[in-house]
This record gives C-alpha cells, structure tokens and sequence, in this order.
C-alpha cells in the first residue's frame, strides 16, 4: 500500500520537476513547482516526519513560491525574452543527463544501500515536540545562526529592491 | 514498506533533472527554481536517511536547510528586480556587467 503511494508521488514529483526545467513561461514553471515541492512534503508524511511536512508547505508553497509569482508579476516578463527548452537543440547535454540518471539509478541498486532497512526500535515519531526540543537544545547555535543569517537576508533585500539603488 | 534505495534514486533524479535547468536554460528565474528543486531533492535523502536510521538529525539539518533556501530566495530576487530596473537582463547570457 505504502509502495502504491509512493509510486504515485514520486511519478508526479518526477513529470512536475521535468514540467519546471521544460515549459517557456516562467508561470507555468512555478505552478509546476508547486505540485512537486507538495509531493515532496507528501513523502515527508510518508517519512514520519509530519512536521517537516508542514514546513514545507508552509515556507515553500505558502513563501518562497508565492515570491516567485510576485516577481515574475512585477517583472514584465512578455518584454524579456521567454526562451525554449528545446530537446533536440541540446541533444548532447540531455544525453548526457539522462546518462547521469541511469548511472546513478544503477549505483544506488547495485550497492548495499538497498538493503538497509528500518533500525529495529522505532523511537522517532517526527513530532514538534521531538524537533523542537532538539532544536532548542543541541542545535540551539545552529538555530540562532539560521536566524540571524534570516534576518541578514531581509535586510539585504529590501535594501537590494529600493528603488533609488544605481 | 518502500525501501531507502527507492528514495535516493527519486532524489538523484530529481537533482540530474534540476541540474539540468541549471545548466541548459538561460531564464534567470528558472535557473533560481532549478536550485530549489536540487536543495529539496537533497532533503529528501536527509530526511529519508533520517527515518531508516531513527536519528533525528537529518530532520534538523534538513530544516536549515529550508530556512537557508527561503533567505536565498529572497536576496536572488532582490538582485534580480535590481537588475531588471537597470539593465532590463532576464536572461544569464546577458549578465556581463562583473565581467572585468
């Protein structure tokens, strides 16, 4: 059952990535990305981790795509030159990729990997609790960092999108 | 019970399909969602890799790096509306002005 569903998001996830690299307007690349990015946080689900699941809807889906639509709203992006991804006009370099794909495919079924399964006492349930407690006190530098390097960022936005900027 | 080869291959290619974006397309914007499919295919390794060890730590890391991606986001754009407003640049191949 869990393998049916897990087919059923990575394929979408799959065709929805191969959507974002391939369509020609920037709109449609976005909304594709959406579907793949809510795939992904389906398979976090499928992951036990709930929460994680949820920040990536809620900072993904609900932020940094939303400013992706922002953007390409502001920018008038029929003016700027909307380029094709055209297979066969770069046959070699996709060769090449679908190349990578099935070396790496091979690797990763050959190897031992494979047989890894779950370690036998399943404590972690993916909980807020569970993170946040780890958040707030092994990881408390790494957090406080984070939201520093956060707070840098907004700044350097705004101060990047001004309008009287040279 | 789907096994943890399933999950690296599904994150190896959805890294090969965002580098690809990377490096064939010439719209800056796509070439910024590109990035954020490669950074999320990561994460579903750590996360995988999280669960079938029972170690919360590729969760943690996992949420970093979903914060360092929204920062990335947010100065790429600003960069990217500065450049618009002077150069009128959308696409990579244009962008010359650090070119010494």
């Amino acid at each position: 059952m869990e393998q049916i569903f897990f087919f059923i998001f990575a394929i979408l996830a799959v065709v929805s990535a191969m959507a974002v690299v391939s369509f020609k307007n920037p709109v449609h690349s976005v909304i594709s990305l959406l579907v793949c990015f809510i795939q992904m946080a389906a398979l976090f689900v499928l992951l036990r981790s709930p929460f994680l699941a949820a920040v990536q809807i809620f900072v993904y889906v609900g932020a940094v795509l939303v400013l992706f639509l922002f953007v390409i709203m502001m920018l008038d992006i029929r003016k700027a030159s909307m380029d094709r991804f055209v297979p066969g006009g770069h046959f070699w370099p996709v060769a090449i990729l679908v190349v990578l794909i099935i070396e790496m495919v091979l690797i990763v079924s050959k190897s031992k990997i494979s047989s890894i399964v779950v370690s036998s006492p399943i404590r972690l349930d993916g909980s807020v609790k569970e993170v946040g407690e780890a958040l707030f006190s092994k990881y408390i530098l790494p957090f406080e960092v984070v939201s520093f390097i956060l707070l840098v960022a907004l700044l350097g936005a705004i101060v990047l999108g001004r309008k009287e900027l040279r | 019970m789907v096994p943890l080869s399933w999950y690296i291959i599904l994150s190896s290619i959805l890294f090969v399909i965002g580098l690809g974006g990377v490096l064939l397309r010439r719209n800056i914007l796509i070439v910024l969602m590109s990035v954020e499919l490669i950074l999320n295919s990561v994460n579903i390794n750590m996360v995988a890799f999280s669960y079938f060890h029972q170690n919360l730590r590729g969760q943690i890391f996992s949420i970093f790096v979903i914060a360092i991606a929204a920062a990335e986001v947010a100065v790429a754009l600003g960069i990217l509306i500065a450049l618009v407003r002077n150069k009128a640049a959308i696409n990579v191949d244009d962008i010359q002005i650090m070119k010494g």
